[in-house]
């Protein structure tokens, strides 16, 4: 495996996992939870549960492409509309930090049922926050949608929370010595969402536009939000 | 949300000095390797959540576990750290995986 955290293994893991991709790296014998180790077995295991669930009438086929679909209909997109808010809104934000989903829901007309807690880490010019989950892989899919491959990767898993000065100016993100860098480990039944700070140079710019600024990566703290 | 108010008394303060215990992990656990024996400090109380490592096993998860926020300094937790010593390192730690330091500082 390559030792940077990007640009390998673009293609999304959740699905597609009988290696006919076409990368061109030697795959060596997986770790236990490598999360390039998916193997024909597993492909096959898989299948069979679905093939099962379907005939028994415990979820269909159709029922398990409404989910998919449903996933696929979440964006980063979703995020950055409830950031711009928070940085033009105080008392919207305030209302964010205290009670992340009821005010998420109750503001964009949304209905995000989920058995999780959801944390706002707010950026100030004091604290860095960036997210990882070293146990596993867990995101703020409700409001995210799929991870990036690379956030399920052993690199980032392993190195962020030893290293996460290194691993962010991998990002092209470098923390001034004085701000604490806080790195979120998303061990248990909270996702996080980090709030970035708003860039310099917005001053009248609409919710619309500093939704734009507002990237992936910025919620899940291995960059800054876009300067405009 | 599955989240419910612990008991008066049942939960430590925010704030409070703590240390997560060496014991051997139960199947499925949630307290990752690296912050075993590291002292910290409470954030924040989450609530009382149904036990993962019970939930995993399709078991009812009970008694209900105390879920904290509990920081720590990244020098603490890696003697070479080379980044700031202003840098920390956050974990979600159930109850029965901390005990409380009296008298000690985070």
């Amino acid at each position: 495996m390559s030792s940077k955290h990007g640009n390998h293994h673009d293609h999304d893991h959740d699905h597609d996992h009988d290696h006919a991709h076409g990368h061109d790296h030697p795959h060596s014998p997986p770790a236990p939870d490598d999360d390039d180790g998916y193997d024909r077995y597993e492909v096959l295991l898989q299948t069979a549960i679905r093939e099962l669930l379907d005939e028994k009438g415990i979820i269909t086929a159709a029922e398990l492409h409404a989910q998919i679909d449903k996933q696929d209909s979440l964006t980063p997109a979703i995020g950055g509309k409830i950031v711009a808010k928070a940085w033009l809104d105080p008392v919207f934000k305030k209302q964010l930090l205290s009670a992340p989903l009821k005010t998420i829901n109750q503001h964009f007309e949304l209905d995000i049922t989920t058995p999780l807690e959801l944390v706002v880490l707010e950026n100030t010019p004091q604290v860095h926050n960036v997210v990882v989950c070293t146990l596993c892989s867990c995101y703020p899919r409700m409001l995210l949608g799929i991870p990036p491959a690379w956030y399920k990767s052993i690199d980032y898993r392993s190195r962020v929370v030893v290293e996460p000065r290194k691993v962010l100016a991998e990002f092209g993100t470098d923390i001034p010595a004085d701000v604490e860098v806080r790195v979120s480990d998303s061990t248990a039944d909270l996702r996080f969402l980090v709030l970035p700070n708003r860039p310099d140079g917005t001053q009248g710019m609409t919710e619309a536009q500093l939704a734009d600024l507002v990237t992936r990566d910025s919620m899940i703290g291995t960059s800054l939000a876009r300067q405009p | 949300m599955t989240a419910f108010t612990p008991r008066p008394g049942q939960a430590l303060p925010v704030g409070a000095p703590v240390r997560v215990r060496q014991q051997p992990p139960e199947p499925h656990c949630r307290t990752p390797f690296y912050l075993r024996g590291i002292k910290g400090e409470i954030t924040d109380v989450m609530g009382c959540y149904r036990d993962p490592s019970l939930l995993a096993f399709h078991k009812p998860g009970l008694p209900m576990r105390v879920l904290y926020r509990v920081r720590f300094k990244q020098a603490d937790v890696w003697p070479n750290y080379s980044g700031s010593p202003k840098d920390t390192v956050v974990a979600d730690i159930y109850d029965h995986w901390i005990e409380p330091l009296a008298g000690e500082k985070a």
